[in-house]
């Protein structure tokens, strides 16, 4: 592993070209992710976002430009980019006649894993889903699904979770189960890149935040450093109205109101 | 990396056979239409059919096992269309893993459930009087050509799952190959058939195998066909399996 200025970058991306066809959907992307952090890469359906994680994920090859994970060349040492990471896909990438148990003991079973068992009993705790053990798949809720998706992700440690699009589809409930997911993981230190097209999403959860558009990140940087981009903010008086959200939350009375992510907008 | 191979496709194959339990109308419905034609022909059809001296059973036997192991493998294509469909491809080539891990998986799966649909056909076969004083070896002949035949059709299946568009353009593949026993030594004697059908019937793959697998179980000597079978399965096989890892290699970039 080499040491360079790079140490302490998780993801280095430099000049990513992709066209299919007719279509040039990358055209240069540009942007590092700090070891540790959660780096959102935002964008509208079509932006490319997918396309730049599946490069990351080694399941795509670029035309162009060089992606470094783990210090790792994407094409040229793509088996120890495989053990850096962990990918989890814009649809659930779970087995539905499985139940979740056997879920997580096949993914540790294909990491060679000592103790599969152990290992898949200790994420069903984690992540709240003991009772759901011993069910298939296919009678998970969104946002259950979701997290064993994401539990599957966290079978061997890998340093860099990908995350595309991780709450599409996904009731507010599910959403915030979700982005509590995503920071705990980050307070262990993992470095997690996720992709979105909600605004709000990006600011409650990244670090940093890159704007892919039109083939390229147009903007990068902390939610204060996009923010200050911005004309200056006018002082206006407007009655607030719950947002429905909000209402859903506290008629159905469910705990995770209480999480930061359902007040910080307020 | 060969030992990461085995020990992944066994990781990948205990989860394929454990959908297949879990749904065992797969198996059902694979062993259930050869047994089928098995009635029909024998107790239908049978009484005008004369096919030669022995019952009629035996004789057609060895091409229901071939018409088994056709209709099996249309679901091995379903199985992979299903997992490309499904964000599990995508999670497993993302993994470090051997990556052929993923067809391997397929294939033992197809094999093992493929054998156990022939078996019961063979069950029921011998409950209809079918009845062999083949040796065990003779037997074990049987079990390699019908083993190469179940991989050279997988590979197809195979293909046809990496390259189908939608899961009902998964099962039109198999048509052909269900259809190809029926213009062979499978139900009567190739003698019996027109100039140019009998020339199509005899030169093609299934013929050949049929009647291997009839002379070894019914004890008579196997002539040149036993060759012939063998060749046309590895023939098969080697094909398909090019052609699969080729389309295979370029989906995974």
């Amino acid at each position: 592993m080499e040491v360079d200025q790079a140490a302490g970058l998780a993801i280095q991306v430099h000049g990513l070209r992709k066209r299919y066809k007719q279509l040039q959907v990358l055209s240069g992307v540009d942007f590092d992710v700090a070891e540790g952090t959660i780096f959102a890469l935002l964008g509208s359906n079509g932006a490319g976002k997918t396309t730049v994680v599946n490069i990351l994920s080694t399941l795509l090859r670029a035309d162009a430009g060089r992606a470094i994970v783990n210090h790792f060349d994407v094409n040229v040492q793509a088996a120890r980019v495989r053990e850096s990471i962990s990918l989890t896909g814009q649809f659930s990438a779970i087995d539905e006649i499985l139940t979740g148990r056997e879920n997580l003991v096949l993914i540790a079973r294909l990491r060679h894993l000592d103790g599969p068992g152990r290992i898949a009993d200790e994420l069903l705790a984690r992540f709240s889903l003991p009772e759901a053990a011993a069910r298939r798949v296919g009678t998970y809720s969104g946002g259950m699904r979701r997290r064993l998706d994401i539990a599957m992700s966290l079978i061997g440690d890998p340093p860099i979770v990908l995350l595309d699009e991780p709450t599409n589809g996904l009731d507010p409930q599910g959403r915030i189960e979700v982005w509590q997911t995503v920071k705990e993981l980050s307070r262990q230190g993992t470095t997690v890149l996720l992709t979105t097209q909600y605004l709000e999403e990006a600011e409650h959860l990244a670090d940093r935040i890159g704007i892919l558009h039109g083939g390229r990140i147009v903007v990068e940087g902390t939610l204060a450093e996009l923010k200050r981009r911005l004309p200056p903010a006018k002082v206006e008086y407007v009655e607030r109205q719950p947002t429905l959200e909000e209402v859903f939350l506290a008629t159905i009375g469910d705990g995770p109101r209480s999480d930061p992510a359902g007040t910080a907008r307020a | 990396m060969r030992g990461q191979l085995l020990v992944d496709t066994g990781a990948l194959t205990g989860r394929s056979l454990r959908h297949i339990t879990r749904s065992p109308d797969t198996i059902i419905t694979t062993a259930i239409i050869p047994i089928a034609f098995l009635l029909m022909f024998v107790y239908v059809f049978g009484g005008a059919i004369h096919a030669g001296s022995s019952s009629y059973v035996s004789y057609l036997l060895p091409g229901i096992m071939v018409i088994t192991i056709a209709y099996g493998i249309s679901y091995v294509g379903l199985r992979l269309f299903l997992d490309r469909q499904s964000g599990i491809f995508q999670r497993l080539h993302s993994m470090p893993i051997a990556r052929s891990a993923v067809l391997w998986a397929h294939v033992m799966t197809s094999l093992v459930t493929n054998l156990v649909a022939v078996a019961a056909v063979v069950v029921v076969a011998f409950l209809m009087g079918f009845r062999s004083g083949a040796d065990v070896v003779a037997w074990l002949e049987v079990l390699g050509i019908l083993i190469l035949l179940t991989l050279a059709l997988t590979w197809i299946a195979i293909i046809a799952g990496l390259s189908a568009k939608s899961a009902d353009g998964v099962g039109g593949f198999a048509y052909p190959v269900v259809f190809l026993p029926f213009v062979s030594s499978a139900f009567v004697p190739t003698r019996t058939m027109p100039g140019p059908v009998r020339a199509f019937a005899e030169n093609q793959p299934v013929t050949p195998i049929v009647n291997a697998i009839r002379d070894l179980v019914t004890q008579q000597p196997v002539g040149s066909d036993i060759w012939t079978a063998l060749a046309w399965c590895v023939g098969i096989l080697i094909v398909s399996f090019m052609v699969a890892m080729r389309l295979y290699k370029r989906q995974i970039a």
